[in-house]
């Protein structure tokens, strides 16, 4: 029995070491890399000076001016900050469209339901960069929205009503790109939801909005929390639906990294920005493991 | 069985709500038109990507001759060929110690390293591997991409191939034991056969999300390694033409086959 113990346990170790391999180098080794990038001093023909340098995070809050002082600069706060408002709307935007949509497909008998559930599975598996592109061609100037107005004669032929590069066309990418990880999740606990108990609330003379806001969203919370999880996370670091939909002017976390690699050539900026966003994410993933294991503890 | 069907019909005006299925018809035309309108448009002659003045296949046929798209969509194919094989190897192998290997140390841990390109935001990954490769200075072209991609692509490869060993009857390899079957005929006759239809799905997602990948390769791949994705956004920025609603309509159509394909398939079997 003990050999075979140690069989077990070697042969364990085997399987797992191209995973830990791959990953260590690979995955893990890359971000400790960033890390310490973010605290080197920047060369401008992009890469490092292999010097400690704090000014990649300073330069998030301050500027230097013409005589050297450092200058409160709160561009990129509010860069910061347009994106984290940006995804909360994205994830209660899409929240709002996708409950009723989860609980109406949950309610179906199987064969509609699975054919359903894959219409709403199959966005996920088609390029993200096509999908926004044609967003481009609806709100576009000259595009679908504005021929149709222009047609009906709501507006003249070279009027333009400026939908692109705006925070709502950056909005309307978000939750497309991002909704089916909304409605998934929500559909999953819709499924384990005990039906018996919306009757009985009905039976007892509830209404139905009591039936949605006091049965059905207490029981389906879970999903609602995992979803909302799933959105929120990938809108926060989002790059291609800011990049495409709201251009140049209107960066946002995922897009001015980006920005920063491509163009600026400030690697320990772009680095420590990537740091603020990483640092970002992980506060939220540990507040909802801290939320969920309450909740097993509570149940 | 009629009188439970007739109960279920009656239950079902209680907890049904009445606009709901308006919204969801509105939440799949919001889904499915922007897609739907992307493929008509490919299909207008007029040299503005926007404005429609008749049907045709003109930038199906410049496609066709258009020799940077096509090695870029060859490397695409290399990429995920190399990429998805090597994720799904590295995720089947994790699975069946995670799934089969008892209760161990690293458990969790290795559970969690799995999943960590899910849970770090892809433009920090995409920087973060752009930076390694210049630092320690490896620079090998579309090898640099397909590392990237590997690593991108376990745990969509791992997801399917570990819900697929959790729920396999493990009274059929014990069956095998008792039968005299030793550990590696048991392996490769029992476990490997009825892990193969999880196997195949974890490959298939890996390939699909190595092909559609655009952040990471855009940021890792060098001037001469460019993918598919990579060289439709340098369209579009380039200024919308009609020849990208052409290419981008073709490679919907390639992921949307290959899925519903493969959806039939397992919903048959």
């Amino acid at each position: 029995m003990n050999i075979q113990g140690e069989n077990k346990s070697r042969n364990n170790l085997i399987g797992l070491l191209p995973l830990w391999i791959v990953m260590g180098v690979f995955m893990i080794g890359p971000l400790i890399v960033m890390a310490f990038v973010s605290i080197m001093e920047s060369n401008s023909y992009g890469g490092i000076h292999l010097k400690f340098d704090l000014s990649g995070y300073r330069q998030i809050l301050f500027d230097t001016n013409l005589f050297d002082e450092m200058e409160f600069n709160p561009a990129y706060l509010i860069i910061i900050g347009r994106s984290f408002l940006l995804a909360v709307a994205a994830t209660i935007i899409s929240l709002i469209i996708g409950f009723p949509v989860a609980y109406y497909i949950s309610r179906q008998k199987d064969s509609v339901k699975n054919i359903l559930i894959f219409l709403v599975t199959i966005p996920f598996w088609t390029n993200l960069l096509i999908r926004t592109f044609a967003w481009i061609i609806i709100l576009g100037k000259d595009g679908v929205i504005e021929n149709s107005f222009g047609f009906i004669g709501i507006i003249g032929d070279d009027d333009s009503l400026n939908l692109m590069y705006t925070n709502t066309a950056i909005l309307i990418g978000l939750v497309y790109s991002y909704i089916p990880l909304m409605v998934l999740p929500i559909y999953s606990s819709m499924e384990k939801l005990d039906v018996r108990l919306i009757e009985a609330a009905s039976d007892l003379y509830s209404t139905r909005i009591n039936l949605i806001f006091k049965i059905i969203l207490p029981l389906t919370l879970p999903g609602i929390i995992g979803g909302s999880i799933l959105v929120f996370v990938p809108c926060l670091g989002a790059f291609i639906a800011p990049d495409l939909l709201g251009g140049g002017k209107k960066l946002l976390l995922g897009s001015l990294i980006q920005f920063q690699f491509a163009y600026a050539r400030n690697w320990p900026f772009g680095a420590a920005i990537a740091m603020v966003l990483l640092a970002l994410i992980v506060t939220i993933l540990y507040l909802n493991a801290r939320i969920n294991r309450r909740h097993e503890q509570n149940a | 069985m009629l009188n439970l069907m007739f109960k279920r019909k009656k239950f079902s005006k209680v907890w049904d709500f009445p606009g709901f299925l308006t919204w969801t018809f509105f939440f799949f035309g919001f889904l499915y038109i922007p897609i739907v309108i992307l493929v008509i448009y490919s299909f207008n002659s007029s040299k503005f990507a926007m404005i429609w003045t008749g049907f045709s296949f003109r930038w199906y046929e410049k496609l066709l001759t258009n020799d940077d798209m096509q090695q870029a969509a060859l490397n695409s194919l290399y990429v995920a060929f190399v990429a998805a094989p090597c994720a799904t190897a590295i995720a089947t192998l994790t699975a069946l110690v995670v799934v089969r290997g008892g209760s161990f140390k690293s458990k969790e841990f290795s559970n969690g390293l799995v999943t960590l390109p899910l849970m770090v935001p892809e433009i920090v990954t995409a920087v973060a591997t752009l930076i390694f490769f210049a630092f320690i200075g490896i620079n090998l072209g579309l090898i640099n991409v397909m590392i990237a991609h590997t690593v991108f692509c376990i745990p969509f490869a791992y997801m399917p191939i570990k819900a697929s060993l959790e729920a396999m009857d493990p009274t059929l390899e014990v069956a095998a034991r008792d039968l005299y079957s030793d550990r590696n005929s048991t392996f490769r006759y029992i476990t490997l056969p009825l892990l193969m239809p999880g196997i195949l799905s974890g490959f298939m997602l890996a390939f699909v999300i190595s092909i559609d990948d655009f952040i990471i390769t855009l940021m890792v791949a060098g001037g001469g390694s460019t993918t598919l994705p990579v060289y439709i956004y340098s369209m579009i920025k380039m200024g919308v033409t009609p020849e990208v609603n052409a290419i981008s309509t073709l490679m919907l159509a390639f992921s949307i086959i290959l899925v519903t394909g493969y959806w039939v398939f397992s919903k048959k079997s």
